[in-house]
């Protein structure tokens, strides 16, 4: 496989993940937190009502997981293409 | 020891720190002051992240606007929309940027456009949206000082100007880097102690993130549940539900905000002072690690708060708060008018209500949700020391981070790079400091004297920043195809159709009277209020952008190996060379 077509598969295996994760982060926000928060205010969550608990809390900590799995995931998929960096 | 005594001791204990700081961290090359060597460890760099981006008003002001102003729900859009900006940029900006491994956002724009026009209009962008954040945190120093330290503003003021001189002009974004981590330290400590024990005091839960979804000490009620009906008994909306506009107000509000995080280039920045690809990824996954234990602690400190509050004014249901019966801490900030009653019916009570006609409480600012807290959980002097501290804290780290944007945009990217290349890597050292310490004195001169629009200052710039730099930056990215042309088109539409919009509710550069048309809900574009406009903006930039592209002729080969280039990670050492 030659440089191009290895980066041209990389940057699409990339883009496939960036999607998938992106669609989680505005499910989480805009969708919980938002335009569902009626429907899921009828679903209690100890003291909160879990749309409430989605736009207040629930959203900003799926933010982090899904940060922290694309630097894990980005990872994998730089050795697996061999265009990692260099150690330091 | 008095309590202003108190104070003086630990901010004068937190300036020492800084200043000591700033001696140890001098910059000796562009390289150091610019990207603090490029060498700055990914958690050291998300802590310093952290406090780059929690401000004067994220601090103080945060947990009352969503409490009071939003009415609780509502202010979620602050929550969502400043954590959540920092997945797109670890997704779609920061390690490619930092792939790119130069020192400034305006340097990408216009290297990856071909183009000097290009990187002078993305200066003024930047200038533009760092200016009007920048006078916000200086009116925060003021503020502070003149209420915890009982300085007049001026002199607050000046003082600030003289330790942000110290560590910003020596050490550049060095010294930032550094004072930074410990105003994270300082400003994240007095933020959660007394939200700590006003948790425990209420819920018996010491974690203030659970103590909001828990019952009230030795009751069955839950905390949110008798918060909801207080509220509405006294006929405000429900705490738990208040909408803030329409839906899809609440949505572009949200989505302006999380494109004006991602695009606001003193966060940016702060990603290009780490080693490697890998490391600017994993840094935005820790910076905002770093902000959520502030963020998700304010929204129970808004709720908790505002119960407080409620019950005090509001003993037992239809009963009031006897004027001559009231809390110190009531009277202590009546005195700084942050809280004003006005007995209307000379009944020696103060009725609060929704209603303005009948209610007496006619003043509740904001800030005092944060500040008054110590006082009303009863805690010992050393936390309203220690909240005063955080305060100036949060301010400082801001303001630093955004006078290092604006001087190094001065220096590199209009000197160096466009009118002076010749100067020497010296030269552009001492332009760089020179250049940091005019905006220090610059944005001191606006603190003093701010213009008619500092009050809707932070806001505006997530707008303009989210109008202009996002889009290009993500563009110049993920597409091979947008042109100069397309970028420069595409930013001057996206603030442009903000600033107009913004202009034409709130007054032309804010001067009252010169509205022309009024900033009621009937009047905004699909009931999108001005400050949430910046996600339309940026839309437009992106339209405008793509279909000038088209119409122009694409990029030079160099260009689009460019952008080949910083897709891998692979070389990331070779792309931080001196230059």
């Amino acid at each position: 496989m030659s440089d191009s077509h290895r980066d041209d598969a990389y940057w699409r295996r990339n883009l496939r993940l960036v999607a998938a994760l992106l669609s989680i982060w505005f499910v989480v926000s805009f969708g919980c937190g938002i335009l569902l928060v009626d429907l899921l205010n009828q679903v209690p969550l100890g003291g909160f009502k879990l749309g409430f608990w989605f736009a207040q809390q629930g959203a900003i900590y799926v933010f982090i997981a899904l940060i922290f799995y694309y630097a894990h995931a980005m990872k994998k998929l730089d050795r697996e293409f061999g265009v990692e960096e260099e150690e330091v | 020891m008095s309590l202003t005594a108190l104070t003086y001791w630990v901010v004068g204990a937190t300036f020492t720190l800084y200043i000591g700081i700033a001696i140890w961290a001098r910059a000796g090359s562009t390289k150091e002051f610019y990207v603090a060597g490029g060498g700055v460890p990914p958690i050291a760099n998300g802590m310093a992240t952290a406090a780059d981006w929690m401000s004067a008003a994220s601090f103080i002001g945060m947990a009352g606007l969503i409490a009071l102003s939003y009415g609780g729900y509502g202010g979620s859009v602050f929550l969502m929309g400043w954590t959540g900006g920092f997945v797109i940029l670890a997704l779609l900006l920061a390690p490619y940027l930092r792939k790119f491994g130069r020192f400034t956002v305006p340097e990408f724009i216009g290297d990856r456009f071909y183009s000097d026009a290009a990187r002078i209009v993305a200066v003024v962008c930047l200038i533009l949206c760092s200016v009007t954040y920048v006078i916000g945190q200086m009116k925060g120093i003021g503020v502070a000082f003149s209420r915890f330290l009982e300085t007049d503003y001026q002199t607050g003021l000046f003082t600030g100007m003289v330790i942000v001189f110290f560590y910003a002009v020596l050490g550049g974004m060095k010294g930032i880097t550094y004072t930074q981590i410990a105003q994270y330290c300082v400003l994240i400590m007095a933020y959660t102690i007394p939200a700590i024990f006003i948790s425990l005091q209420l819920t018996g839960n010491p974690i203030p993130q659970l103590g909001l979804g828990s019952t009230l000490l030795g009751t069955d009620t839950y905390l949110l549940d008798r918060l909801d009906q207080v509220v509405t008994e006294l006929g405000f909306v429900e705490y738990t539900t208040s909408i803030r506009g329409s839906t899809l107000n609440m949505v572009a509000f949200t989505a302006s905000l999380m494109v004006g995080t991602a695009g606001l280039p003193h966060v940016i920045i702060r990603f290009f002072t780490v080693p490697r690809v890998q490391d600017a990824r994993t840094s935005a996954g820790w910076a905002l690690v770093f902000i959520a234990i502030l963020y998700t602690t304010a929204p129970a400190v808004a709720a908790m708060a505002r119960l407080n509050i409620v019950q005090t004014l509001v003993p037992a249901p239809g009963e009031s708060l006897r004027i001559d019966e009231r809390p110190a801490w009531f009277q202590n900030w009546e005195e700084t008018g942050l809280l004003v009653i006005d007995d209307k019916n000379r009944d020696g009570a103060i009725q609060y209500s929704a209603n303005p006609d009948t209610n007496e409480l006619v003043k509740l600012d904001n800030d005092i949700l944060v500040l008054a807290n110590p006082e009303i959980a009863q805690l010992p002097n050393w936390v309203i020391a220690l909240v005063a501290a955080g305060g100036l804290a949060a301010a400082l780290s801001t303001a630093a981070g955004l006078l290092l944007a604006i001087a190094s945009a001065i220096s590199h990217d209009l000197l160096k790079s466009t009118f002076m290349p010749r100067i020497t890597e010296k030269q552009e050292l001492a332009a760089s400091r020179g250049a940091m310490a005019l905006a220090i004195i610059g944005a001191g001169y606006l603190g003093l004297h701010p213009p008619g629009f500092a009050a809707g200052t932070v806001a505006l710039a997530f707008g303009l920043a989210a109008s202009s730099l996002f889009p290009v930056l993500m563009m110049g990215i993920f597409s091979r195809r947008v042109t100069r042309e397309g970028a420069i088109a595409g930013m001057v539409a996206g603030i442009g159709v903000t600033l107009f919009y913004v202009f034409q509710h709130k007054g032309i550069m804010f001067i009252p009277g010169t509205a022309f048309l009024g900033d009621t809900p009937e009047n905004w574009f699909f009931g999108i209020e001005p400050n949430a406009f910046g996600i339309i903006g940026a839309l437009l930039n992106f339209v405008v952008a793509i279909v000038v592209s088209r119409l122009s002729a694409p990029p030079p080969e160099s260009v689009q190996q460019l952008v080949d280039n910083i897709r891998t990670p692979r070389g990331a050492q070779r792309g931080l060379v001196d230059h």
